[in-house]
């Protein structure tokens, strides 16, 4: 199985550890290897470039030209949306503009070529022969679960960046969680925004964006919400249970990461795949679906 | 501010932020998609396409002032259902910039959790999200917000007291500070040719 470098971010190792979990479950079972950006940094997320894009682009420059040196010539693997999409607009800024990519050199000290390609884990899970891989890993499945998969925006936007296949409908993630037998259901909400950091520095306003995504989710008959990013899981798993005393109605939405469900199948344990750490309760819904594939 | 950005300040300033932003102001026909799609335009004091409609007329007073700019996700919608291609994201960037060199800070709450993030990646070379959330809590006034989920990720281990630093963050510290300073010589040196041309 193939190999990458690996970014993971600052959220894995605390917000986003159901991600990591699962992530590493499932790497560890279809043999893919992850080597981890020895010294990595922060990569600005949304903070950075609202102040200064050079600043923004640097960081993430750094962490690139870190797994540059090495010596591996490995694509780097992002776990994060807004990790994913600093490090893509990097990439595309160094490749199309060589002033840009010299004075990032000079900024960050190291030489950077630009060479390796940035993906998501979706980009990776995609991949035909890893999702064969997964495939055949399975010997569980989660068949009669309806699933909504939320994508997010920033895998997706903007497109000239990102590369998406679409940036309304994408599928890339509604096919991977079929591998498990779920259902992915067809809903109008998969990229729009959870609100991101705007959930704590701007709260009121920006609460509603998760509501309209949980009622769409269940107006499409969606039984869980499934996720591909720490903090766009984090917003939506953690402040469900509070918007639904809001609303004066139940969701009912667990929200796991894709790879959690792939674990699932893969043989993983309750809580080798996390769901103890969930805030909204996670732990029934895959007690009533998981089954041995017959 | 209302003094100093008449008219014509104001549109030289538009079209400052809009060539940073790769934008042609008057591509835009006030079609409206951005703001129909836009997931915060019902928290805006200026819709997105009036912020466009604001900068093509050199209203800028209007577009710094007002809290669309904080609130702005950059979340893309707008430039992704823009018929002409309009980096909407780039221009909210651009004008929330030049209101901070302004002290004109509209949703102040948004300005002080940057700080407080670009200070941790600044001080530990990554982000610590117990740091971050405690010293925005204390610093912005929200006491307790979020304290309420505090007990569930202490028990799950999902935080822990501890601080993770990156192998070199002074070298993550310098490299802000060259990159500030590039950006600004970068600033002045578009501003004299401008000036020039």
């Amino acid at each position: 199985m193939t190999q990458y470098s690996y970014f993971p971010g600052c959220s894995m190792s605390s917000t986003g550890l159901t991600y990591k979990l699962s992530i590493d479950y499932v790497c560890g079972k279809i043999g893919l290897s992850l080597h981890e950006i020895p010294g990595w940094n922060c990569c600005g997320a949304t903070c950075a470039h609202s102040k200064s894009r050079l600043t923004a682009l640097a960081l993430t420059a750094r962490n690139l030209a870190l797994a540059e040196r090495e010596g591996l010539h490995l694509d780097v693997a992002v776990a994060c949306a807004s990790c994913y999409s600093r490090m893509k607009h990097t990439v595309y800024e160094a490749r199309r503009d060589e002033t840009v990519r010299r004075q990032l050199e000079d900024i960050i000290e190291m030489p950077y070529r630009a060479e390796a390609d940035v993906l998501s884990f979706l980009d990776i899970f995609a991949q035909p022969e890893v999702m064969r891989a997964c495939k055949e890993k399975m010997y569980r499945c989660l068949k009669g679960l309806r699933v909504a998969c939320y994508y997010g925006c920033l895998t997706a936007r903007p497109v000239e960046v990102t590369e998406a296949s679409s940036t309304e409908e994408p599928m890339e993630m509604d096919r991977i969680v079929e591998l498990t037998g779920a259902t992915a259901v067809d809903w109008a909400f998969k990229t729009e925004c959870c609100g991101a950091s705007h959930q704590v520095d701007a709260p009121k306003q920006a609460r509603p964006l998760l509501d309209r995504i949980y009622q769409n989710a269940v107006a499409n008959g969606a039984q869980a919400i499934v996720t591909a990013c720490p903090l766009c899981n984090l917003n939506l798993d953690m402040r469900e249970a509070e918007r639904e005393a809001a609303a004066g109605r139940k969701w009912g939405l667990p929200v796991y990461q894709f790879t959690q469900l792939l674990a699932l199948c893969m043989g993983a344990s309750a809580k080798e795949a996390g769901l103890p750490k969930h805030y909204y309760p996670a732990l029934g819904l895959m007690e009533q679906y998981l089954k041995k594939e017959v | 501010m209302d003094k100093l950005l008449n008219q014509v300040k104001g549109k030289a300033l538009a079209e400052k932020i809009a060539d940073e932003a790769g934008v042609k102001l008057h591509e835009c026909y006030q079609c409206g998609k951005c703001s129909a799609g836009c997931p915060m335009a019902a928290s805006m004091d200026l819709m997105p396409r009036q912020i466009v409609q604001c900068m093509k007329l050199g209203m800028m007073t209007e577009v710094l002032k007002s809290r669309s700019i904080w609130l702005c996700a950059s979340c893309h919608i707008c430039a992704d259902r823009c018929p002409h291609d309009i980096n909407l994201p780039g221009l909210m960037e651009g004008a929330r910039m030049e209101a901070r060199r302004r002290n004109c800070i509209g949703v102040p709450e948004v300005e002080k959790f940057t700080e407080i993030f670009m200070g941790d990646v600044k001080a530990f070379g990554r982000n610590q999200e117990v740091v971050m959330e405690g010293l925005y809590n204390v610093t912005s006034g929200h006491l307790m917000q979020d304290m309420e989920y505090v007990p569930h990720m202490l028990v799950h281990k999902i935080v822990k007291p501890t601080i993770r630093v990156t192998a070199e963050s002074a070298a993550v510290a310098e490299l802000i500070d060259r990159a500030e300073r590039l950006e600004a010589e970068n600033a002045n040196l578009s501003a004299e040719q401008r000036k020039g041309s």
